[in-house]
């Protein structure tokens, strides 16, 4: 047998292309399908739910302002990651997530437990002018969204398209997708339909404007149930016993 | 020039099967474009649906009007035979465009975050949605057109092979520039499905694979049908790109979007997964679009100008497939300590450290090309662009491997560190490679003598320098402080600073890097005024001469160690 040269591979433009493929392939193959198949990749946590229409709606519009470019949604397991944040990020908890949003620059601080830690007024304070509550900010003003009603004319379609994505919403709950998201910012309304498909949903009117149900409506809503989900103290102790 | 020409007896430019159908699916195109935008369920897919429908109308118009023309016997910028560079020339110059317009945007996102009422509570220029049209800009839209432009040029000459196709490298062109529009218009109306440099949305997604599969056929068939028997190692470098980067976009994309109608899609796969597979596209982004195709790059235009061979051919050989191997694995470091498993962080960051070595291949190789022609750094003021991009990309790619160690990430991960790494590689080595294969390119394609001054190149040298140098040890200095600050602790235990005391923090650091931004943006447009004069055909007077045609005469060392052409 003849010593190997690469002028073979040099003198062929169809061998060179099929093994530069062969060689691109094989990291991404190794590090990406294990994590499909192993079943402890994403733990095993009560609490985590799919998105309300509303929450889904308000994720929508994060993603469109692009806040992912400055705030993460992901503590890492580090002490003063945790003491600052709260517990750290777990699998689950993004596991509904299409897109992730874990991010990857704090221009601003981390957002995944952000729910409940500031009033529904001061995020319309903040969402209006940021500097009026935190003067050092550098963060832009979104004064138009208390402004802009929210467009939910496909909202059941969002849901539906997520469905194929393996997101797991029965047809009662994009049946009731207009009526729950709307039910969802009308504390007067009635509500048990939405509370038991939505357990732990926020319902309440977040931007403080009853008549119209606005953009800002569907974003504090969203922040508003960030990191709430899942009970730390439950998992913390269940994971001491094993 | 030993080229084959076009099809024997057939007036060049007239129309052929293929500009048939190119003209039938353009169309067909237009009409489906026409009824997505009666039905779409949003402005923006609307407005992106009569950009589809006027850019169709038009290439059916341009194709017309180039058979028409040929009738005629107007004399056209290309006859067919030769090699084909006006395609060569309209990248060029789509690479000058853009490049200002991808600085703009990023001087004024640098200049929003140090004065945030820049922002103007106006939706369509607050930094959320104006930072993809930077990084998009600068990365696919400068860089994009840099590298089909450069290849096109390369492969023409080391193969001594006119340019696969007659219609198919105009679709590259100017199909890759609608996908920059529709991206970039994208981004200010919020149309985006918010993944870092993978931002533009579904129905984007699908024109550019078109796009690319075009790209990669016209790459190849000239590859096949070249008159030199070897390869020539950029075209390694350049044909890896195009395929990795293919593979990487359709794994990376794949989404279900909520209606042909709509511009919203929802990514197929959710939180580490997602993640995962994300940054094994982002970090490959980097790995191959701004490092393997700009490799290509530099392995034409470094040799050619320094009239040097290339140092090492089996440097080349080893470094073009450990690279090409070890870069795919290196994703997972942008998710050290996150909830992505153990193994795949650790797995990540080994690879990461290993691709220290052929990176540094590369820089060598590249490096001591100059053997025996340094005085030329003296000289000649382009190849000083060249050879510094070749030591930035040096010192990039032993800081990347550096940061991606967990310990150090820790600390870097979330904060300017990233950034000023980000720029290093992206100011110094992209932007100096490509800005050397410009001055290059400009004389060599529109047939001058000269540049119109070589005194403004090295101008544009200077500045730019300065503002790189502005612009990274800002962001180390702002990084590794508020790295610091985060985990500092108080005499008592606890956390020292509030997070927004670290952003105040890093006020003075922003506006001397927006500084830096502008610095290197004025150099910018120095180039663009020394390209325009230059293709005007002016001299300046005055100015001593410097050989600007490649210097043939050289020892033959190896095969492959020179560029045919």
């Amino acid at each position: 047998m003849s010593r190997f040269s690469h002028e073979v591979i040099e003198k062929n433009s169809i061998l060179l292309l099929i093994l530069s493929l062969i060689a691109v392939s094989i990291g991404g193959i190794v590090e990406i399908i294990p994590t499909f198949l192993i079943k402890t990749t994403v733990e095993d946590v009560k609490g985590v739910r799919p998105y309300s229409p509303l929450e889904l709606a308000g994720r929508n519009i994060y993603i469109r302002e692009g806040c992912y470019l400055c705030h993460s949604q992901m503590i890492r397991s580090l002490r003063s990651e945790v003491e600052r944040y709260g517990h750290y990020s777990l699998a689950a908890e993004s596991m509904y997530d299409h897109p992730f949003q874990w991010g990857s620059k704090r221009n601003g601080p981390d957002l995944a437990r952000i729910g409940g830690k500031y009033s529904d007024e001061w995020h319309r304070l903040h969402m209006a002018n940021p500097r009026q509550v935190v003067p050092e900010s550098v963060m832009p003003g979104y004064p138009y969204l208390a402004k802009t009603p929210l467009d939910y004319t496909h909202i059941a379609d969002d849901m539906k398209a997520l469905r194929v994505t393996g997101v797991p919403y029965t047809d009662e709950e994009i049946a009731n997708a207009k009526a729950d998201l709307e039910a969802q910012v009308n504390p007067d309304a009635d509500v048990t339909g939405l509370a038991a498909r939505y357990p732990k949903a926020v319902i309440r009117n977040f931007d403080g404007n009853p008549q119209v149900v606005s953009e800002l409506d569907a974003l504090v809503a969203y922040l508003q149930m960030l990191g709430t989900l899942v009970d730390f103290n439950a998992y913390d102790s269940a994971n001491f016993k094993q | 020039m030993a080229v084959s020409g076009g099809a024997g007896g057939r007036l060049h430019g007239t129309m052929t099967t293929s500009s048939y159908l190119t003209a039938i699916v353009l169309v067909a195109g237009a009409f489906y474009s026409l009824v997505v935008a009666a039905k779409a369920y949003d402005v923006p897919m609307a407005v992106h649906a009569w950009i589809f429908t006027l850019a169709f109308a038009a290439g059916v118009l341009a194709i017309g009007n180039r058979h028409f023309n040929a009738l005629k016997g107007l004399p056209g910028a290309d006859d067919g035979k030769g090699y084909n560079d006006t395609v060569v020339k309209y990248g060029v110059i789509a690479t000058l465009f853009w490049g200002i317009a991808g600085m703009l945007a990023g001087f004024y996102i640098a200049s929003e975050l140090a004065f945030p009422a820049l922002n103007f509570d106006f939706a369509y220029i607050s930094f959320g949605r104006l930072r993809p049209v930077h990084t998009s800009g600068v990365i696919f839209a400068m860089g994009g057109n840099a590298l089909i432009a450069t290849s096109f040029y390369v492969v023409q000459r080391t193969c001594r092979a006119r340019l696969a196709g007659d219609i198919a490298p105009w679709f590259v062109f100017w199909g890759y520039n609608l996908f920059i529009v529709i991206a970039a218009t994208g981004y200010l109306m919020g149309v985006t499905e918010g993944r870092e440099y993978a931002e533009p949305e579904w129905y984007t997604d699908i024109w550019l694979t078109i796009v690319w599969v075009t790209y990669l056929l016209v790459f190849l068939v000239t590859l096949m049908k070249r008159k030199e028997p070897h390869i020539y190692v950029a075209n390694w470098f350049y044909l890896a790109f195009i395929v990795t980067i293919a593979m990487l976009h359709l794994g990376n994309n794949l989404t279900v979007p909520v209606s042909i109608f709509s511009s919203k899609s929802f990514s197929a796969f959710s939180g580490v997964q997602d993640a995962l597979i994300q940054w094994w596209y982002g970090h490959n982004a980097v790995g191959f679009f701004l490092t393997a195709g700009f490799l290509g790059m530099m392995y034409y235009f470094v040799p050619k100008r320094a009239g040097r061979p290339v140092y090492s051919y089996r440097l080349s050989i080893i470094h073009f497939w450990a690279l090409i191997f070890l870069y795919i694995w290196a994703g997972p470091h942008h998710l050290h300590y996150t909830a992505l498993p153990d193994w795949a962080q650790t797995l990540g960051m080994t690879f990461s450290i290993m691709l220290w070595m052929p990176s540094w291949g590369g820089m060598i190789n590249g490096l001591m090309t100059l053997s025996g022609a340094w005085d030329k750094l003296r000289t000649d003021p382009v190849i000083r662009m060249l050879v510094v991009s070749v030591a930035f990309y040096g010192m990039s790619t032993f800081e990347g491997p550096l940061m991606s160690i967990k310990a150090v990430n820790s600390l870097s991960h979330y904060t300017d560190w990233t950034i000023g790494h980000v720029h290093s590689g992206a100011m110094g080595w992209v932007g100096f490679v490509t800005f050397g294969a410009v001055y290059c390119l400009v004389p060599w394609l529109w047939k001058r003598e000269r540049l119109y001054s070589i005194a403004l190149v090295s101008w544009h040298f200077w500045i730019s320098t300065m503002g790189i140098v502005l612009y990274i040890t800002a962001m180390w200095v702002s990084g590794i402080l508020q790295g610091l600050m985060w985990r500092a602790y108080d005499a008592q235990g606890f956390l020292e600073y509030s997070f927004v005391e670290t952003v105040a923090a890093m006020h003075t650091f922003y506006v001397i890097r927006a500084l830096g931004g502008l610095l290197y943006l004025t150099g910018t447009l120095i180039m663009v005024y020394n390209c325009w004069r230059t293709i005007r055909g002016d001299v300046r007077v005055g100015e001593p001469i410097i050989a600007n045609a490649p210097a043939n005469a050289n020892a033959p060392v190896g095969a492959l160690a020179q560029p045919a052409e």
